[in-house]
């Protein structure tokens, strides 16, 4: 079979790997800082291992490591089986593994060194942002050009959320990370004060909207209907709340600056915004959901559909709590607390998480030649630790987050506060060993499904699949 | 904002919120030749195992769409949002602020009146006023000071009776109302040779360690430090000198953490709080902080 009759699944399989890998890394980074919080001494006063250092690890490793190789893999996969072609160049697919990996390597080396720009979900410094907008801007064009060459006639609804996810993420990057770099690892924002504070946040909440949303939108579109052997449910829905989604998120992101030197306009129009986000972020989940209609059942045996459909409903979940955390009044209440971290969470274990987990048990036996994964008795122990390890973990910090809120506001009769900062956070401690549980489980999770994948593709030979001709 | 901004503001606004009810009904409208509903619309992918079906949107969760979409316009009627205009009930964070801060003044002002009509020392015996004295030194100084007030490096102890300001109320309502600025110079290049002398004479005007035989430490001393410090190393609280006599030390009494004191000097900043929190209640504050090195059973 030539080069061009089959599928470039090399790249899919690089990824796919490298999503596991990177999932053990970041989130059992998350699992020490989540026991740093609740037992501090667990920093042994070594610098690198502090806190401050390991959060944007953690932040960086789930969110691009994990969450982008989950996002490389499926958009790979996907563009070529819905485009009926290869994809548009092999040289440059390849490169974007090995440059997305290189990012990521950077990272865990600079931020433990206390490199960082400070810019939330962003901190890595310019030599290493250079590299990702390369890396991007490869991707898009092996994106966009597989889609240029495809051979059947209309896009597929996955890849306008692949495409708006792609396009929209380069914005962000580029805008959020211009600097002035004072030396090889040190730069400044060019943004002053209250602005940059206006674009980190248009961009951190973006990266949410867009690279943990629509692109993980985009991976439920293909794997949700094929893992269930159902066609979507609705055409129209798919068309307005694709075109509502992108246009309404990117107004979203001050929400995260309610109270704050933002001008009065902005926070009123933001919360606007995020308000009448709800009914479009909930028009994939019904589309996912309700792709389901007729085969309920098979939710019963099918573990890997399972971790579908449940990502879902965390999705539905924390796209209503996050429309109603940005109304003034709530915020209030909800900000600067483990409340936000509990939303936070939902979305990024419950959702981008459990998504992925399904896309992977999907993928990686047809990507290495098998029937199915060695033991699908071991997806669902996966399955189960995992929920069981995420509703701990929501729950503690919801009941944390309202605590806290409650605390910070309670006054005396004489208009003193009634708690000191410090006694909120030693209230807080129970919920903090409550939550670094449930993230233990949900990295044990992980650690079952490296053994599960290890088992399934050692021996193997990789899959060649051919790409349908035209007749 | 300048009248194009704001007209580009409102614009863009309204544009996206009408074109997402105008891409709603749009969608929604039946086309000649299309799939019947509940049929697929006749596009496939990947070989035939993906297609999507002509299914309408669903009632109620259009309903939900609408609803957020007017509840916006209202609230976009009511507060400030398209560019410059303010809203019908003109609000503002700003005004939000000053209203609940006028209504807690109403409340509580008179109870913080009523305690500055009364003594420091009066106050430092009453049970409740030093409760309310607790609660505003939790919130405002156990940053800095420690919940139990024994202070930290480089910020000091308050229950130990030893005032770097001096500890008579007027003195610490002074220290809380304008704040204070301890400056100790760095005088390595000054002292010289003479550095390592002057180390051992400090430590030994506390008995840390035995006088030296050596006169050269206390006479670098009397030269350089007895302005601040005195000749005796009593200190002054009208300059924020400490005592050097007592064996308490701010930024740690070693020989070492000395000898940098020295040589690289120190700043000290107390914050002032007369324009934050107001006389009335500093006076409440102060009552708690002077109790804390008295032994009165409260």
């Amino acid at each position: 079979m030539s080069a061009q009759a089959s599928y470039n699944d090399k790249v899919v399989r690089q990824f796919a790997i490298m999503t596991v890998v990177w999932g053990i890394v970041g989130m059992a980074v998350g699992v020490l800082i989540a026991a740093q919080l609740a037992w501090p001494a667990l920093n042994f006063d070594i610098p690198w291992l502090t806190y401050s250092r390991l959060r944007p690890l953690h932040t960086n490793a789930v969110i691009f490591a994990f969450g982008g190789s989950a996002l490389f893999a499926s958009v790979y996969y996907v563009v070529q089986r819905t485009c009926h072609v290869r994809l548009i160049s092999d040289k440059a697919a390849a490169f974007t593994f090995w440059g997305w990996q290189t990012v990521i390597v950077l990272a865990a080396i600079t931020l433990p060194l206390g490199i960082t720009t400070s810019k939330e979900y962003a901190e890595l410094e310019w030599p290493i942002a250079i590299l990702i907008a390369i890396v991007w801007i490869t991707y898009a064009y092996v994106f966009f050009g597989t889609i240029f060459i495809r051979r059947v006639k209309h896009i597929y609804v996955a890849n306008w959320f692949f495409g708006a996810f792609i396009l929209t993420v380069a914005m962000l990057h580029v805008v959020n990370s211009a600097a002035l770099p004072l030396s090889l690892w040190k730069s400044y924002s060019v943004y002053p004060g209250a602005i940059d504070a206006l674009v980190q946040w248009w961009y951190g909440h973006n990266a949410v909207g867009f690279f943990l949303t629509a692109g993980f939108l985009g991976m439920m579109y293909y794997f949700v209907p094929r893992q269930a052997e159902r066609p979507i449910y609705s055409y129209r829905l798919s068309i307005v709340h694709f075109w509502a989604l992108i246009s309404l998120y990117i107004w979203a992101g001050p929400h995260h600056l309610h109270y704050t030197a933002l001008p009065n306009w902005v926070q009123s129009l933001v919360m606007v915004m995020s308000l009448i986000l709800l009914a479009p972020s909930w028009g994939g989940m019904i589309n996912g959901i309700m792709t389901l209609s007729g085969a309920w059942h098979k939710l019963r045996t099918d573990p890997i559909l399972r971790f579908l459909i449940v990502s879902l409903s965390f999705y539905g979940m924390s796209t209503f709590e996050g429309p109603m955390m940005s109304i003034k009044t709530v915020n209030a209440l909800s900000h600067y607390t483990d409340w936000t971290v509990g939303h936070v969470h939902s979305g990024a274990l419950g959702w981008v998480a459990m998504i992925s987990i399904g896309t992977l048990y999907f993928l990686i036996p047809r990507l290495f030649g098998k029937e199915q994964m060695h033991s699908t008795k071991l997806i669902e122990w996966h399955f189960w630790i995992s929920t069981v390890g995420i509703v701990l973990y929501i729950t503690a910090m919801w009941i944390a987050g309202v605590m806290q809120g409650l605390m910070w506001r309670a006054v005396n009769p004489d208009g003193t506060l009634t708690y000191s900062f410090i006694e909120s956070i030693s209230a807080t401690y129970p919920y903090y060993v409550v939550r670094f549980v449930g993230g233990l489980l949900f990295l044990v999770g992980m650690l079952v499904m490296a053994y599960n994948v290890w088992r399934t593709v050692v021996g193997s030979k990789p899959a060649v699949a051919a790409v349908p001709q035209p007749a | 904002m300048t009248t194009f901004w704001s007209w580009f503001v409102t614009i863009v606004t309204l544009a996206n919120i009408l074109g997402c009810l105008w891409l709603i009904r749009w969608t929604a409208k039946p086309r000649a030749g299309e799939a019947p509903v509940g049929e697929t619309t006749g596009h496939t992918w990947d070989e035939g195992t993906l297609a999507d079906l002509n299914n309408p949107m669903p009632r109620w969760w259009l309903w939900m769409f609408y609803g957020t979409i007017a509840f916006g316009l209202i609230y976009l009627t009511l507060y400030p949002g398209l560019g410059n205009y303010r809203g019908l009930l003109g609000w503002t964070q700003e005004g939000q602020w000053e209203r609940e801060m006028e209504v807690a003044e109403q409340r509580y002002g008179p109870i913080f009146a009523a305690y500055a009509e009364r003594s420091v020392r009066d106050l430092a015996r009453d049970r409740e006023a030093l409760r309310v004295g607790r609660s505003l030194f939790a919130s405002y100084c156990s940053q800095c000071h420690g919940s139990d007030a024994q202070g930290g490096m480089g910020f000091p102890n308050l229950t130990d009776g030893v005032w770097q300001w001096g500890g008579e109320p007027e003195q610490i309502m002074t220290t809380l109302m304008r704040g204070r600025q301890a400056v100790m110079p760095a005088l390595g290049a000054v002292l010289g040779d003479d550095l390592d002398a002057v180390v051992e004479y400090v430590m030994s005007l506390s008995g840390a360690v035995p006088e030296p035989s050596d006169p050269a430490g206390r006479t670098a001393y009397m030269r350089a430090c007895v302005a601040c410090h005195g000749p005796e190393g009593k200190g002054n609280p009208l300059l924020g000198a400490p005592d050097l006599t007592n064996g308490v030390w701010l930024y740690g009494g070693s020989a070492g953490v000395i000898r940098q004191t020295i040589v690289q000097g120190r700043n000290g900043v107390m914050p002032a709080f007369a324009d934050f929190l107001g006389e009335d209640r500093l006076h409440v504050l102060t009552a708690y902080v002077y109790s804390l090195s008295l032994d009165n059973g409260l």
